[in-house]
């Protein structure tokens, strides 16, 4: 019998004249591919192509290459798809997988297109004029009261005009990933970064460390089914708390991570006992109804001296009425995750067949909420596979009040998208909670990627909305007047709201 | 459509503040016909201003009592019905009602004490932490869900009366403890189905015999030994009196023992790629 059907993925290639013979390659690999012996002696089989090694490499001798391995041909029974077979024959396992959807689904993104200004109405250059990206994420009242200022102007009357919303000085938050699942290093990266950016992290649902009580006044703290590390402190540090409902990497089941990965601080920071698996079961048991939502949110506000309250949510089917009804519920922001969203760890059939894509979803939840009527009830943040200012830029005009960044946060720290997070041997330090492999992300470097690459994409963002000609990314949110699609069927222009270019 | 304000829970209930009455370090909150949010302002006020015993008349339904309070040697009296998630996220005070509760008592609680001299409704002590709640009669669905335990922290539940189904579902840590004695439903069986289902810690007492079909397929079912009623002992011990029940009583039946199988439930479900 043979010891596997299934052929290594990648072909490690050392091209051995030009290599040092340093080691270093073995000593990078968080897989454990190498061997040394005289010189570097890779095992194909456990290459997950990280290119951690080839980063390294100070002699630039190793790459790695896709198996290319011919299979017969047969358009139904794709490699990928005869792998999942054999590997089931052979564990009996539900697959388990990790970071967003791989699958060839339409990137509607990359269908629509923004509008500038040309001759008449006049764009704006950002460079030399004021360009305003501050958001606000809350509930905005339903008027403005006014009261005379006595020198012939108005200014707003006491007690009036917003209260309790989160002060974003650019629409791009990080998205909820937890401690256990990412490492303490990269938690304080996404922690410093949200400061100096004026925006926040979110803790997932690990809870809080006390290395991040420094920066808890840009940190959004979540409660999800697991209730890990939830109490009145806990509540009272984050500026905002959100409850999880779902996520867009695996929508409708919960939550589980693997004893390994439960050592003695993240044990600490969700309150668990080391070595046990931390499950969060696929609901909240206290949820059952839009009212018992409605309970909770109010019982978080109550522990809270009422903080703004969020809540997640998986995009699905029906989604634009699960938001009205949380918004109904009394949530500040509805905090929307698409289908191609990442995950620490999720079973492949789930991530990859279950939920919509959040442009979908995001033009579906403003449309509804506008037509009831209570769109300035709360906010939407559209996360799912931010992966560009371009992206940004065309959720906004869908109509998201914001967006979050997970994965392309991930990458700023070094993610090359391997898809072996739940493996927790990340050999970037990033998905792990092994020490050797932890110290590879310095939090100071950390924070300096991700605030590069957020205000790199708030410069773009500003450049994009001064060839609109509009000043303020206010101007742009739900404005779907300024995109087009090319190559979508009318129906799911419909749905989008959004005509086809050349109308 | 015409803009309105979001609905809330407030018909009947009027949104002022209650008459409150001050006599040493006891305050007395007349709860009557008052809106939660308003009523707990004053439980919390009362707490920050020193209070150690406050006293709520006329209790009816109202949400969130003691929810998130953090203090210790405070005692709040509850006369009347207390309304949903009671003591949610509490850590530290004493609640003593002196009736039923409904849904969500000790609801991800941390610390402290429930005592409820009643019923009790669905989803009590979810996700709690610590402490102790004690119910002298009959509770609902998913009592003592997801229950957990953390070094020092091992909540501990008794409930006097019948349980209905997933009682202890999910269970990660601490002591749950069914009576099946003040019932209404003594005709019933003492705990509905899916008992511990899901459940990879802590431990599940029962006072009599479960079928291991009412039973998830998680937990092993074993007549509590000498031992395990050595360390259930004081707690019954403390429940009795706080309800005023006859410890003799409580032991003169077999105790059946709960408890998971394997920590790690869903350890090999999985076959990484």
């Amino acid at each position: 019998m043979p010891v596997s059907f299934i052929q290594p993925e990648f072909k490690v290639k050392i091209d051995y004249d030009k290599c040092h013979k340093c080691g270093r390659c073995v000593q990078q690999c968080g897989w454990g591919v190498y061997n040394f012996n005289e010189r570097p002696i890779p095992d194909d089989a456990k290459c997950r192509a990280c290119h951690r090694c080839v980063t390294y490499c100070p002699a630039h001798c190793i790459s790695i290459e896709k198996n290319q391995l011919a299979y017969r041909d047969n358009d139904n029974w794709s490699p990928a798809a005869r792998k999942a077979v054999w590997r089931q024959a052979e564990t009996g396992g539900v697959l388990l997988t990790s970071m967003g959807n791989p699958l060839p689904y339409t990137r509607i993104f990359d269908h629509l297109v923004l509008d500038a200004c040309q001759v008449t109405n006049p764009s704006i250059d950002p460079l030399r004029e004021p360009m305003e990206l501050r958001t606000f994420i809350g509930h905005k009242p339903d008027s403005v009261g006014v009261e005379s200022d006595g020198e012939g102007g108005f200014r707003l009357a006491e007690g009036e005009g917003m209260k309790n919303n989160l002060k974003l000085d650019t629409p791009i938050l990080f998205s909820p990933m937890s401690y256990g699942s990412v490492s303490l290093n990269v938690h304080k990266s996404l922690a410093m970064a949200a400061q100096r950016l004026g925006t926040f992290m979110n803790t997932g649902e690990g809870g809080l460390h006390a290395d991040l009580y420094p920066y808890q006044d840009n940190v959004i703290v979540q409660v999800a089914s697991g209730r890990f590390g939830v109490n009145p402190d806990y509540l009272n540090r984050g500026a905002a708390i959100e409850i999880k409902i779902g996520q867009g990497a695996k929508p409708g089941i919960g939550g589980h991570l693997p004893g390994e990965k439960i050592n003695k601080e993240v044990s600490g920071t969700r309150m668990i006992p080391q070595g046990t698996d931390a499950i969060s079961p696929a609901p909240h048991h206290d949820i059952y109804s839009i009212e018992d939502l409605r309970q909770l949110i109010y019982a978080l506000k109550e522990a809270s001296g009422y903080k703004p309250v969020g809540v997640k949510i998986a995009a699905v089917h029906n989604v634009a009425a699960i938001a009205s009804g949380i918004v109904r519920a009394g949530a500040d922001y509805v905090y929307l995750d698409g289908f191609k969203g990442g995950t620490g760890a999720a079973p492949q059939v789930i991530r990859d067949h279950i939920g919509i894509p959040i442009e979908i979803a995001i033009a579906a939840v403003d449309q509804r909420l506008r037509d009831e009527g209570i769109r300035n009830w709360a906010s939407v943040i559209a996360a799912g596979s931010i992966r560009s200012s371009a992206d940004v830029a065309k959720a906004i005009a869908l109509g998201a009040d914001a967006v979050a960044i997970g994965s392309a946060s991930l990458m700023a720290l070094g993610c090359h998208l391997c898809q072996s997070c739940h493996t927790g041997s990340c050999s970037w330090g990033i998905t792990t909670q092994k020490p050797e492999l932890t110290r590879r992300i310095d939090p100071e470097w950390g924070a300096e990627q991700l605030t590069n690459l957020v205000h790199a994409w708030s410069h773009e963002l500003q450049e994009i909305l001064g060839a609109l000609g509009v000043n303020a990314v206010e101007s742009l949110r739900g404005s779907r007047e300024r995109l087009r699609s090319i190559g979508l069927d009318e129906q799911m222009n419909k749905v989008l709201g959004v005509k086809p270019a050349g109308m | 459509m015409p803009r309105q304000m979001a609905p809330g829970v407030t018909e009947g209930y009027l949104k002022v503040a209650p008459s409150v009455a001050r006599d040493g370090d006891t305050v007395t909150i007349d709860a009557a016909g008052i809106y939660y949010r308003q009523l707990n302002e004053a439980i919390r006020g009362a707490i920050a201003e020193g209070a150690t015993r406050v006293v709520l008349k006329n209790v009816n339904g109202q949400r969130y009592i003691g929810t998130g309070v953090k203090a210790k040697g405070v005692t709040i009296e509850v006369h009347g019905t207390a309304g949903n998630d009671m003591a949610m996220f509490m850590d530290g005070p004493t609640i003593e009602v002196f009736g039923a509760a409904q849904d969500g008592v000790g609801n991800t609680m941390n610390a402290g004490k429930v005592i409820v001299h009643g019923d009790a409704g669905d989803v009590l002590g979810y996700g709690m932490r610590g402490g102790a709640v004690y119910v002298k009669g009959d509770v609902g669905y998913r009592v003592g869900i997801h229950m957990k335990a953390y070094e020092s922290l091992v909540p501990i539940m008794v409930c006097g009366g019948n349980a209905r189904d997933f009682f202890g579902e999910y269970m990660a840590g601490g002591i749950l403890v069914l009576l099946g004695m003040n019932t209404q439903f003594a005709e019933q069986p003492l705990v509905g189905s899916f008992v511990g289902a899901g459940m990879h810690g802590g431990v599940i007492y029962l006072r009599g015999q479960v079928e291991s079909w009412q039973c998830g397929k998680e937990v092993g079912i074993t007549e509590a030994t000498e031992e395990d009623m050595a360390a259930l002992k004081p707690i019954l011990a403390d429940y009795c009196e706080a309800q005023g029940m006859d410890l003799a009583e409580v032991l003169s039946v077999p105790f059946t023992k709960l408890a998971p199988f394997s920590h790690r439930p869903y350890g090999k479900m999985y076959a990484p790629m």
